[in-house]
């Protein structure tokens, strides 16, 4: 099962290192606080876009309260990733308060798309060891881009583009997984619309709200063309 | 002193901040798992906010400026997708990427007014 799950998440362990890095790297490049504290970030804020918006709010001195709002408006995508786990995580005890503080872009992606069998419990137990193993990457990437930021003077510029790529690539596994491009197709477009119409620090709410909103007309179009099919049916 | 209490605290409350938008669902959903709504949701959402955190993060890392806009970010991400697309091994297709990006970046290759 050990093997097994290291197998899972080696994808992982390739985008969470090198953007564990970059996090480190900005984090010892713009800041001057001890090394350790790059990896202790990781450890109990465990974000990947929030911790590198952290390490500009921290340069700004800014106010917590500022802080709260910023970290939550980011993360606020997270708020619909648990409803589709809710069955999933249900009953799973002292494992599921881990289960949910680490359910990050990537482990969210990794857990709704992998195949399962009905021993629910056993599958808690390797959703739990995923999680684990993902978020032990982060915190070795944040380590080694930290300490290596202090000790070698080296051209990381552009380095954050492993973040484009491990979502470009979570996207086409996806939809490879769902084999339906229409939510592809509602997320890019709801994208390009909050895009045009909203500033930058609200972009990723706004499309979500749209995309939300999208599918749920979606859900109401398939439930109507049920209920056509059943009357004509009876 | 003052400056690590700031820094205890602004951890404490990007953690507190982050937590509370992935333990929402759980709090307030839980009864309602059954729901074709929430079943729905559930299973197309995924798919839509990978497709809108890439198209997003896309865009910001291109230089729309540019005599040949975007195509600094743009042809990596071709790569991305053609290279994954090609072997499905997220490691080598984000690696691609990324050191394709770097170079247009370092080389200075799409850079602006060129």
């Amino acid at each position: 099962m050990k093997h097994h799950t290291f197998k899972l998440t080696l994808p992982i362990l390739f985008g969470y290192i090198p953007l564990g890095m970059a996090f480190g790297v900005l984090f010892s490049t713009q800041l001057d606080y001890a090394w350790w504290i790059a990896p202790l970030m990781g450890l109990v804020i465990y974000a990947g876009a929030g911790q590198i918006l952290a390490v500009s709010l921290l340069a700004a001195n800014a106010g917590l309260a500022e802080v709260a709002i910023a970290m939550f408006v980011l993360n606020a995508r997270h708020l619909f990733y648990g409803l589709s786990l809710l069955g999933q995580f249900r009953g799973a005890g002292w494992r599921k308060a881990y289960l949910i503080f680490g359910l990050t872009d990537e482990t969210y992606s990794l857990l709704t798309s992998r195949p399962r069998s009905d021993d629910r419990l056993y599958e808690q137990a390797i959703d739990f060891r995923i999680t684990a193993f993902n978020q032990v990457y982060w915190i070795i990437g944040c380590t080694l881009g930290a300490v290596l930021a202090e000790m070698v003077a080296f051209d990381s510029t552009g380095i954050e583009f492993a973040l484009v790529a491990l979502f470009i690539v979570l996207t086409i596994e996806q939809l490879k997984a769902l084999g339906d491009s229409f939510p592809v197709w509602a997320g890019a477009a709801a994208a390009a619309l909050s895009m045009a119409l909203v500033p930058p620090t609200h972009q990723l709410v706004a499309g979500i709200v749209i995309v939300t909103a999208v599918l749920l007309l979606h859900y109401r179009k398939h439930r109507n063309q049920k209920l056509a099919a059943e009357v004509s049916r009876g | 002193m003052v400056e690590s209490y700031y820094l205890a605290a602004f951890i404490a409350v990007s953690a507190l901040a982050t937590f509370a938008t992935r333990v929402v669902p759980f709090l307030f959903f839980e009864r309602h798992t059954d729901h074709p709504l929430v079943k729905h949701i559930g299973r197309f959402l995924p798919a839509a906010v990978m497709a809108l955190l890439a198209t997003v993060f896309l865009q910001r890392s291109a230089t729309w400026q540019a005599t040949l806009p975007g195509l600094d970010a743009l042809l990596p991400a071709l790569l991305v997708v053609m290279i994954h697309l090609w072997r499905r091994n997220a490691l080598l297709s984000i690696a691609a990427g990324t050191v394709a990006y770097m170079a247009a970046q370092q080389s200075g290759l799409f850079a602006p007014g060129l």
